[in-house]
């Protein structure tokens, strides 16, 4: 179906599935619960979910399909933020406009910096993207404050023009929405202790995702996906069988550059700021650990790695030590405190410590990432089913890319 | 009922099943943010939530880690546990120690990372997730101005906690926002004079700025008060915040004929900028006839601790010192030490009366809606809070008090003891027009209760 294959198409539905369902999904203890801490169903944070998997889905049309590491792709999605704040500052608060805007600077800004990176390859080209990258960071943190407004953020203001809307509603900057829907408007569910929440930003942004999923599959399948692949495998053969390959890594750069520019515009569209922070190295780092923890070159794969990096940072570093000693309250007062004081470094300021333990196992006991453990267990069942059915020369499953 | 009463058989039984089902499945309330008639997270049970939005990881963590005790000391005192603190000497009465409006008061913590878009994201989980009903702390000002400007959208309180930038309450106001931290301008206002008795009227100042919204703010405030006294300034260089080594920038000012030395930087970068100085030789060094001085407009004791024997005689302001003998002074840092066992810095301090300020504010206005809130704040005149007297200002919803004129110790008595009061400069002199050039553009805006 839409000229995808049987499994892509079952792959495509069921993110589709996880995506609407996602409200339902993510808060799975009841309001009020000791468990509700882990719930993760508020708009803020599924708004990340999506917004981040397509950054991550772009970083890995280049870093899974070509090889190449780039390490300033915040650069692209920081230039998208600042795109959109100033569209919605002097355009309108609608959102699509600031989104249009976000992809076409980012896409301009990336085909500069991989026009002069991709004369390199490898660790060259990584330390490039990053030189960049820190560039555009110090750039926007300090000279450009006019156009950025430094350490601060660029910000909605009263005395905004917005051209097509209105400077203020009644002593208020107007909400960001999409043709009179305001992004920040929820519905909310609540069905005996539990409380869903259906956030109208959100289903933007899972619309969004759920295009820029499907881009990503049929340029994962097309011939032009193919050539990818063949960098990443061999590029000097491939230049020696008389193909110039630099447009081809070129094109993958600038479309990955515009999922970047994608996401932060749709971050602004969400929460109308955008921060210099969003460029900084640290940044560029995070999406490539996504793409890792979830399992480079494959479809789903980074989707899953955005979500369990900002499930970490946003669930984790909230426990504190008031929290745990809540849960353990029915334990002796020793036992409790001696519990608090072993898991106190993995939680709040700690969650790094957390996010760095659960890297290094995945990476070490799952190289592919979260796909590969998904993958295996899979393949437990299909061993069993298989036993049954006495198959004997069953061909190796292909990765599910 | 009849259901019940029946023999069981098979039929009854998926009967009471299908309606216990349905019963469940129905969706017992509907809400929606539109159609709701009261105020973004309205409380409703026998407990209040804040949300202690605070610099755990960064630059920043260990003044987030002092305001975090800050505020769990303002909790107790206001559920009417431990000995009450400022409670006692705060010149309002209206609260009782039986929590706000008679629900306790609970609270959330998240890290800002002191990043714009990480304390936006833990401010938003607060909101949407815990029911946060004000949010509060920080300790930079670009934090403070993007989270105050979030909580103005979504309908929330903001009480900022530590920031200094003029913008806080200047372009950036807001009117959900409150600061009750002094800032730049006051800085400068407040030293002048102490600078003019100390060091004469005919001084060369070169400065060294930070190169972020805070350091362009502090320059200003600094370079336009002194330079109403007559000095002149040689040079203003901005230094990248990420610097760690100021060599490079400490010479030039070797051979310029400038005889004090500005150094508009904050945390780890006036750690190293004033030890780079210092070992430069500058203190011991003679300009135009006069001794060679430093000066740090914006201390704290965080800092001299980390800048240890360089800060001493050096001049700079605070806004509060746990040496100050006041009655409410002296109550928060016994309350404080008791809990903690060293005294408060002055994070933690403008944390925990902007806690108290809330909670005061909620109970003179009788509810927890913003909109009565920030109406209870505006032009709210106290005491009793270590301050002096002090006035929350109605047209930009800054504090207007008493800001301290400190200098590094010479012979400091313990770890803690590092900072001298020299003067307090009385509130009358650091108060300013709401229009002030330093201040200008921006508008508060009207409150926004988020429904």
């Amino acid at each position: 179906m839409f000229g995808l294959n049987k499994k892509d198409t079952s792959l495509f539905f069921l993110v589709l599935l996880l995506v609407v369902l996602a409200p339902f999904l993510l808060n799975p203890f009841p309001e009020g619960s000791e468990l509700a801490q882990f719930n993760a169903g508020y708009p803020d944070l599924m708004q990340r979910f999506l917004i981040f998997g397509i950054f991550a889905i772009g970083f890995n049309i280049l870093f899974g399909l070509t090889g190449y590491l780039s390490f300033g792709h915040a650069a692209f999605l920081g230039v998208g933020s600042y795109a959109g704040v100033w569209m919605m500052k002097l355009l309108t608060m609608n959102v699509i406009p600031a989104i249009f805007m976000s992809v076409v600077f980012a896409g301009l800004f990336s085909l500069l910096v991989g026009y002069i990176s991709l004369r390199r390859s490898g660790i060259y080209f990584s330390i490039l993207t990053l030189a960049f990258a820190q560039m555009s960071f110090s750039l926007a943190y300090s000279v450009l404050t006019p156009i950025t407004n430094g350490e601060t953020g660029l910000q909605l203001a009263l005395d905004d023009p917005r051209i097509l809307g209105v400077s203020s509603e009644n002593g208020a900057i107007p909400a960001a929405n999409f043709f009179g829907i305001p992004m920040r408007e929820s519905f909310e569910l609540s069905m005996g202790g539990w409380l869903f929440t259906f956030n109208a930003g959100y289903y933007l942004c899972a619309v969004v995702m759920m295009i820029a999923f499907y881009v990503a599959i049929r340029i994962f399948r097309s011939p032009f996906g193919m050539m990818l692949r063949a960098v990443k495998s061999n590029q000097q053969r491939m230049n020696f069988t008389g193909l110039n390959s630099r447009p081809y890594t070129l094109a993958a750069f600038v479309i990955s550059g515009m999922y970047a520019g994608l996401a932060g515009g749709l971050m602004v569209a969400m929460d109308p700021l955008a921060g210099a922070e969003r460029m900084q190295w640290t940044a560029s780092g995070e999406v490539v650990l996504m793409t890792i923890l979830g399992g480079a070159g494959t479809l789903i794969g980074p989707v899953l790695g955005a979500g369990f990096i900002k499930y970490c940072e946003n669930i984790f570093s909230k426990i504190n030590d008031n929290i745990l000693y809540d849960w353990f309250a029915a334990l002796p007062q020793g036992l409790a405190d001696f519990l608090v004081f072993v898991i106190h470094p993995f939680i709040g300021k700690g969650w790094h410590l957390t996010l760095g333990i659960m890297f290094m196992l995945i990476v070490i006991f799952l190289p592919g990432g979260i796909m590969e453990g998904v993958e295996r267990i899979g393949r437990l069942f299909k061993r069993k089913s298989s036993k049954d059915e006495n198959s004997t020369a069953r061909p190796k499953a292909a990765p599910a890319e | 009922m009849s259901l019940i009463r029946k023999p069981l058989n098979r039929r009854s039984i998926l009967r009471a099943g299908a309606l216990g089902g349905s019963a469940l499945a129905m969706p017992t309330i509907f809400t929606s943010r539109a159609w709701s008639a009261g105020y973004l997270n309205e409380p409703t049970g026998a407990t209040v939530t804040l949300g202690f939005n605070v610099p755990q990881t960064g630059p920043y963590a260990d003044e987030g880690a002092d305001e975090l005790r800050a505020y769990q000391l303002a909790v107790e005192h206001l559920n009417g546990e431990g000995d009450g603190g400022m409670l006692n000497t705060f010149s309002s009465k209206a609260l009782k120690g039986n929590g706000i409006l008679g629900k306790k008061v609970e609270y959330v913590t998240g890290d800002t990372q002191t990043k714009s878009d990480a304390a936006r994201a833990s401010a938003k989980s607060m909101i949407e997730k815990d029911g946060a009903i004000m949010i509060t702390g920080g300790s930079s000002s670009g934090v403070a101005v993007a989270v105050q400007a979030l909580c103005q959208e979504a309908g929330v309180i903001f009480m900022a906690g530590l920031t200094h930038s003029n913008d806080t309450t200047g372009k950036d106001k807001k009117a959900n926002g409150f600061r009750h931290f002094f800032n730049s301008y006051m800085s400068g206002a407040a030293l002048a004079p102490v600078l003019k008795n100390a060091y004469g009227d005919d001084r060369k100042a070169y400065h060294l700025t930070a190169d972020y919204n805070w350091g362009y703010t502090t320059e200003q405030a600094v370079r336009e008060s002194t330079e109403s006294l007559g000095w002149e300034t040689v040079e203003t260089v901005k230094t990248p915040l990420a610097a760690t080594d100021f060599s490079a920038y400490i010479t030039p000012v070797l051979q310029s004929d400038a005889d004090v030395l500005v150094l508009n930087h904050y945390g780890g970068n006036m750690v190293n900028s004033l030890t780079n100085a210092v070992q430069f030789g500058l203190r011991d060094k003679q300009v135009n006839g006069k001794n060679f001085e430093i000066i740090v407009p914006l201390y704290s004791r965080l800092m001299a601790k980390g800048a240890g024997e360089n800060v001493k005689g050096i001049f700079g302001s605070t806004n509060w010192h746990w040496s100050l003998q006041d009655e409410g002074s002296k109550a928060f840092v016994q309350s404080f030490g008791q809990k903690y066992g060293f005294p408060p810095s002055q994070a933690a301090h403008t944390t925990y009366v902007q806690a108290l300020l809330y909670a005061d504010a909620c109970e003179r206005a009788g509810t927890f809606n913003p909109c009565g809130v920030v109406e209870a704040l505006e032009g709210f005149e106290f005491d009793g809070l270590g301050n002096g007297k002090t006035l929350y200002r109605a047209e930009d919803h800054q504090c207007f008090k008493d800001v301290l004129v400190v200098k590094g110790k010479e012979n400091p008595s313990s770890a803690f003891d590092l900072l001298e009061i020299v003067e307090v400069t009385p509130a009358a002199q650091v108060t300013y027009p709401p229009d002030h050039p330093q201040f200008a553009g921006g508008a508060l805006g009207t409150c926004n209760p988020g429904a």
